[in-house]
């Protein structure tokens, strides 16, 4: 468990303490908490809940860019697998829409991954190709309409709950667990660092980076097809238009967040899913706040921005430079 | 053999004659931006129904929100000499050369759904166009004439900042509104329009004021957003509809779904019916010659639950939405 959570956790956790403060200043209702319909409610289950998308998204973010890769698409998957979920629903089992989804999205992970992999692609420009022309897939799909259901199965994945929490929460938290246990409870997270530290070194070594690879966008893919059910269970609709629209921005924000570089090599899954929790414990501090909406995007960059130097080792740096010029001065 | 031809002559000339009657044979070309939005696929199939009744021969070229494919199109229908032509802008710049063509050429143009430039206006016929603030003075009237004298908090859910639609019906909503002072926009946020950021938003204007008790009302500048309003006071245990009164704007047939059910009161109609209006100045100025006036404002009809929901839901559900 202790690799789960290492120890360059305090930053994470000590920016969602102070958003989370901050909240509760704007909003004294903030931490109130009661049961409704069997079902806890209040504005922290609005954070886990609305948090969960960008959280299963960053589940396979975190992976792609562990290997210094990053996968632009995942919002574009989550578009077109809600839509062959919300297609289906009506009139297929839960386990056929699930199946087709989520395989969707493992065909959509396969084809990134092939890019990547064995055309040896630059991941940006690879990811670039789903993330354009997935939407269009989408839309096909869709025809260009919300497409609406009313299969009691699939509304109880967005709507429902279990002991009190709602099923998309719990659903992450299970993603989370079994990512976890795969990754860290065998040298399978190892041989991702490894892949992204230096490729051709891996290589040399016997890891197998290409497969390493290959997997990594396959999990992110079915990461963003689970997202896309879950968002479009919650509206009880697909929105091929607008289901995951700049989401793929904020899961590569929650990563970072997170304190796993760009550059590949290390990374960290529960600080990923913390960072999208912060990223979603100040959008809904915001909508509570009753600012006017054309300030929603600055604070967001503010407090992304102070997040971030709070992580910067050049910064720390900088005080500890600053520190000793006071000492030697005199 | 003169006789033969004498006859066929006649016959011809018959046929000439006899075309005057057919005059409703007009070809009209319509650059339609594209189908980005159920509402533009609506816009496209009512057009097609318009013409069918009144005859008339509409070509539909879609532009997939390109403007040098609009004005491909344009340069088309002009070399095609067809009788008029439609245009649904994407921009509101840049069309002066092109329409400069048309009227050389003696093709009047006639703007659908969205206006140009200014300095444009004297390069088409009219414009037929919705007056978005005149739709948010029609959602504020509805409901201060049905809250009356009581006291009523009201809840905005925008549409995107900055978007000129969200900025005209939050204009007439709140002009319509300043003449009562018992009603008040306690909070407004942005919903991007959208159904998911819609649901979102709600959830915590109902957690910011005391669980929704302090909300009298919802104003949501579309329908999109107040279904997912709706479903956000639904899970709340609130009964959308009668705890909290729900007013929006654009009459998608989703919002007459919840209308049915007793989970919504009141749309504003963002006609999909532009060509129909089009349609008919066209064939007044061909005919008659008339020239209509610069602005066509096209109704921004209220729905209720009075308004039998079902029929309206069945009635637009084919259309593309």
């Amino acid at each position: 468990m202790t690799a789960l959570l290492p120890r360059r956790g305090l930053a994470q956790i000590l920016a969602l303490i102070v958003i989370l403060a901050v909240d509760r200043v704007v909003s004294p209702q903030f931490f109130d908490l009661r049961l409704q319909d069997g079902r806890l409610f209040g504005s922290l289950i609005d954070v886990l809940n609305r948090g969960t998308p960008v959280a299963l998204l960053s589940l396979g973010m975190v992976l792609v860019i562990a290997t210094r890769g990053i996968d632009l698409s995942v919002g574009a998957v989550m578009a077109i697998c809600g839509a062959i979920a919300a297609s289906l629903a009506d009139t297929h089992s839960l386990a056929v829409v699930l199946a087709a989804a989520l395989g969707a999205g493992l065909i959509c992970g396969l084809w990134n991954g092939f890019l990547v992999a064995v055309l040896g692609m630059q991941p940006i420009v690879a990811t670039l190709i789903l993330m354009v022309a997935g939407r269009g897939i989408a839309q096909l799909i869709t025809e260009g309409r919300i497409v609406t259901f009313s299969s009691p199965d699939l509304v109880w994945l967005g709507n429902g709950s279990v002991l009190g929490l709602p099923v998309p929460v719990v659903i992450a938290l299970g993603m989370l667990i079994l990512t976890g246990a795969v990754v860290r409870g065998s040298a399978l997270g190892l041989l991702i660092e490894a892949t992204g530290g230096n490729a051709r070194a891996s290589e040399l070594a016997g890891v197998g980076t290409r497969a390493m690879i290959l997997s990594v966008y396959v999990w992110c893919g079915v990461c963003a097809a689970l997202a896309g059910v879950i968002a479009a269970a919650d509206i009880m609709g697909a929105d091929a238009n607008n289901a995951g629209l700049w989401l793929e921005l904020d899961a590569i924000l929650a990563v970072v967040i997170g304190g796993t570089s760009l550059f590949g090599g290390r990374f960290s899954l529960v600080l990923a899913v913390l960072g999208a929790l912060i990223i979603q414990t100040m959008n809904t501090g915001i909508l509570l706040s009753g600012y006017p909406p054309e300030f929603n995007l600055l604070v967001k960059a503010v407090v992304v921005l102070t997040v971030l130097l709070l992580q910067s080792p050049k910064l720390t740096g900088f005080a500890g430079i600053a520190a000793r010029l006071r000492r030697t001065k005199p | 053999m003169i006789l033969k031809a004498l006859f066929a002559a006649s016959a011809t000339a018959a046929l000439l004659l006899a075309l005057p009657a057919n005059a409703a044979e007009l070809t009209i070309g319509f650059s339609q931006i594209g189908s980005e939005s159920g509402w533009r696929a609506a816009e496209t199939s009512v057009s097609k129904q318009e013409a069918t009744k009144r005859k008339v021969n509409l070509k539909i070229a879609d532009a997939q929100q390109k403007q040098e494919n609009q004005i491909k199109a344009i340069r088309s229908f002009i070399a095609q000499n067809v009788d008029a032509i439609f245009l649904a802008p994407v921009v509101s710049t840049g069309w002066d050369s092109v329409l400069k063509e048309a009227k050389e050429a003696k093709i009047p143009v006639v703007l659908l759904d969205r206006d140009i430039d200014p300095s444009g206006k004297e390069l088409y016929l009219t414009a037929v166009t919705s007056d978005s603030v005149h739709e948010g003075e029609v959602a504020g009237d509805w409901l201060a004439k049905t809250v009356g004298a009581k006291a009523c908090n009201i809840v905005e859910l925008q549409g995107t900042v900055g978007a000129s639609v969200a900025t005209n019906r939050k204009k007439g909503f709140d002009t319509a509104i300043a003449k009562h002072a018992n009603l008040k926009v306690v909070r407004s946020q942005t919903g991007d329009f959208t159904r998911a950021k819609g649901k979102e938003v709600m959830e915590s204007f109902i957690k910011a004021e005391g669980g929704g008790k302090n909300i009298c009302a919802v104003y949501a500048h579309n329908d999109d957003m107040m279904v997912g309003a709706i479903q956000a006071m639904k899970e709340a245990g609130l009964k959308p509809g009668k705890d909290i009164l729900t007013v929006s704007i654009d009459a998608v047939p989703d919002i007459f779904k919840a209308m049915v059910a007793g989970e919504a009161n009141a749309t504003v109609e963002l006609t999909p019916n532009m060509a129909g209006p089009a349609l008919d100045a066209v064939a007044a100025f061909k005919g008659k010659g008339t020239v209509p006036p610069k602005w066509i404002q096209t109704e921004s009809k209220l729905y209720t639950a009075a308004d039998d929901p079902q029929k309206i839901y069945d009635s637009k559900k084919g259309l593309g939405y």
